[in-house]
């Protein structure tokens, strides 16, 4: 079956990252995640060596600077927030090229700044390594609940799909002469979403239909979940960036 | 509009995702009663249709937010609030861990704020309004029209009202500015949202009127269904 394998930001490798189990990546990835939320802002070294440690898990990994970068830009939109605080802010005031700014809005945009480009970061690198199907296995391993996973590897499966026919049925209106620029475009644009929504429903329900004929009965079956569940081992090498990252969170705390 | 990591502090992050769980699997018990064992893969397709639909964006510049529709009130107009609110957080879910969209440690209060605040907003939104009004392809239209722009806008007050009880930054009597300006925002992409989520609903209330949850609710057919062209343009 040529399901799930692969999404738009996997990075085909064989590097020592790829090959970990995705369930102990998942689990790296979150407690990473929450070390660098509860770390105070003020512990500006703190953040100085998260960055450390995600470089050293991409170039463990085979993922280039670059590559990292450029794709980090999705979060431009979501951390512009940040931009607004040094404005908004109260506080003590300080004067920064000319602007009098609040100095409590300086530090949280420096927190939302740091802290989101971090977890983008920590995120990109899961995706990077983790084919969608991994993913899917590695949150059933941990317990997800399996209507979670069974809708989640439904979605990720038909996603393309569905997408490759929104992009028809847009050759398709612009070839009929339909003017792609937004408020013209609005009532193809939503029929066709409406008519896309029509062949997703139908479609799952053949998709139910094919699984009832092949003995479906509400649950997956075992080989599903497939095997190689995480070793020790395996636990052990993947828990030196959560650790490392939980310690620098302390320290930091001790230290501010 | 996902949230990314460090706007909110942790302790209020935690609490939402408490909150998210325990709503979800409300979700899961009532789905399960609207569509029993076909739950996994029809939620599953029309998961896969929100997901599509989410990667048309409305970019703004104001908020740490972007914008695009939410598909929350279409979800609840087409499949039910439950299903409805299940299929958004699956999506969140795959996008924070997998594209880096809204942080994951956010995850709980997306989720509040988009599958199940919006979702939620809508569908009774939906009920009242689809009884009210007249049983005409207008009526419906102007249901999902007002359905659609009220639930963004009460999504992103959700943000306003977390951002109270753990924002990062003391915002001081500027928050009630906040509220202001994510409303204000918010109620432009929610006339967008509300435009195409009507003709949306429309189209598949002329070809399959069976689909669409909201109808079946009704003691009697509220669209015919061969209707005339026309409806929102």
């Amino acid at each position: 079956m040529g399901a799930g394998h692969g999404h738009v930001l996997y990075r085909e490798s064989t590097s020592p990252v790829h090959r970990l189990p995705p369930e102990v990546k998942i689990v790296a990835m979150v407690v990473f995640t929450i070390a660098v939320v509860a770390t105070p802002r003020a512990a500006f070294w703190a953040f100085g060596a998260y960055a450390l440690l995600v470089a050293a898990v991409a170039a463990l990994a085979r993922v280039g600077p670059r590559w990292l970068l450029s794709r980090a830009l999705i979060e431009l939109p979501f951390v512009l927030f940040a931009v607004a605080l040094p404005f908004l802010g109260t506080g003590e005031r300080v004067e920064v090229l000319g602007l009098r700014l609040s100095e409590d809005g300086l530090h949280g945009a420096w927190n939302i700044l740091a802290k989101g480009t971090l977890g983008v970061l920590a995120s990109l690198l899961l995706a990077a390594t983790t084919t969608t199907r991994d993913l899917i296995v590695g949150l059933d391993r941990l317990h997800c609940p399996q209507v979670l996973t069974q809708i989640a590897t439904f979605m990720l499966r038909y996603l393309d799909v569905l997408v490759g026919e929104a992009r028809r049925m847009r050759v398709a209106r612009i070839s009929r002469g339909d003017d792609p620029r937004f408020l013209w475009q609005l009532r193809g644009f939503a029929a066709g979403i409406g008519a896309l929504f029509l062949r997703a429903f139908e479609r799952g329900e053949r998709v139910y239909l094919a699984m009832l004929s092949r003995g479906y009965t509400g649950r997956m079956p075992a080989v599903w979940q497939g095997d190689g569940a995480a070793t020790a081992g395996q636990w052990l090498v993947a828990a030196t960036v959560p650790v490392v990252a939980a310690a620098i969170a302390a320290t930091a705390v001790v230290l501010t | 509009m996902h949230i990314s990591n460090g706007i909110i502090d942790g302790p209020v992050a935690a609490v939402f995702a408490a909150l998210a769980l325990a709503a979800l699997t409300a979700c899961v018990l009532r789905g399960r009663r609207d569509l029993d064992d076909r739950l996994a893969p029809m939620a599953g397709l029309v998961a896969a249709f929100i997901f599509a639909v989410q990667m048309l964006n409305f970019p703004i510049f104001t908020a740490g937010v972007s914008g695009h529709l939410l598909g929350g009130a279409l979800a609840a107009m087409l499949v039910g609030p439950w299903v409805g609110a299940l299929c958004v957080a699956v999506v969140l879910v795959v996008q924070a861990l997998i594209f880096g969209d809204g942080g994951v440690a956010m995850l709980g209060l997306n989720i509040t704020n988009m599958a199940l605040l919006g979702t939620a907003a809508a569908y009774l939104l939906i009920a009242v309004l689809l009884r009210v009004l007249p049983r005409t392809r207008a009526g419906l239209a102007v249901t999902a029209f007002v359905a659609a722009l009220l639930s963004v806008v009460v999504a992103s007050q959700g943000f306003v009202v977390e951002y109270w009880l753990g924002g990062t930054t003391d915002l001081g009597g500027n928050l009630a500015g906040l509220a202001g300006t994510m409303a204000g925002v918010h109620l432009l992409i929610g006339i967008g949202e509300g435009l195409i989520t009507a003709t949306t609903v429309l189209t598949v209330a002329k070809v399959r009127p069976d689909l669409v949850y909201a109808l079946r609710a009704l003691p009697t057919p509220a669209v015919p269904a061969v209707g005339v062209s026309g409806g929102v343009r």
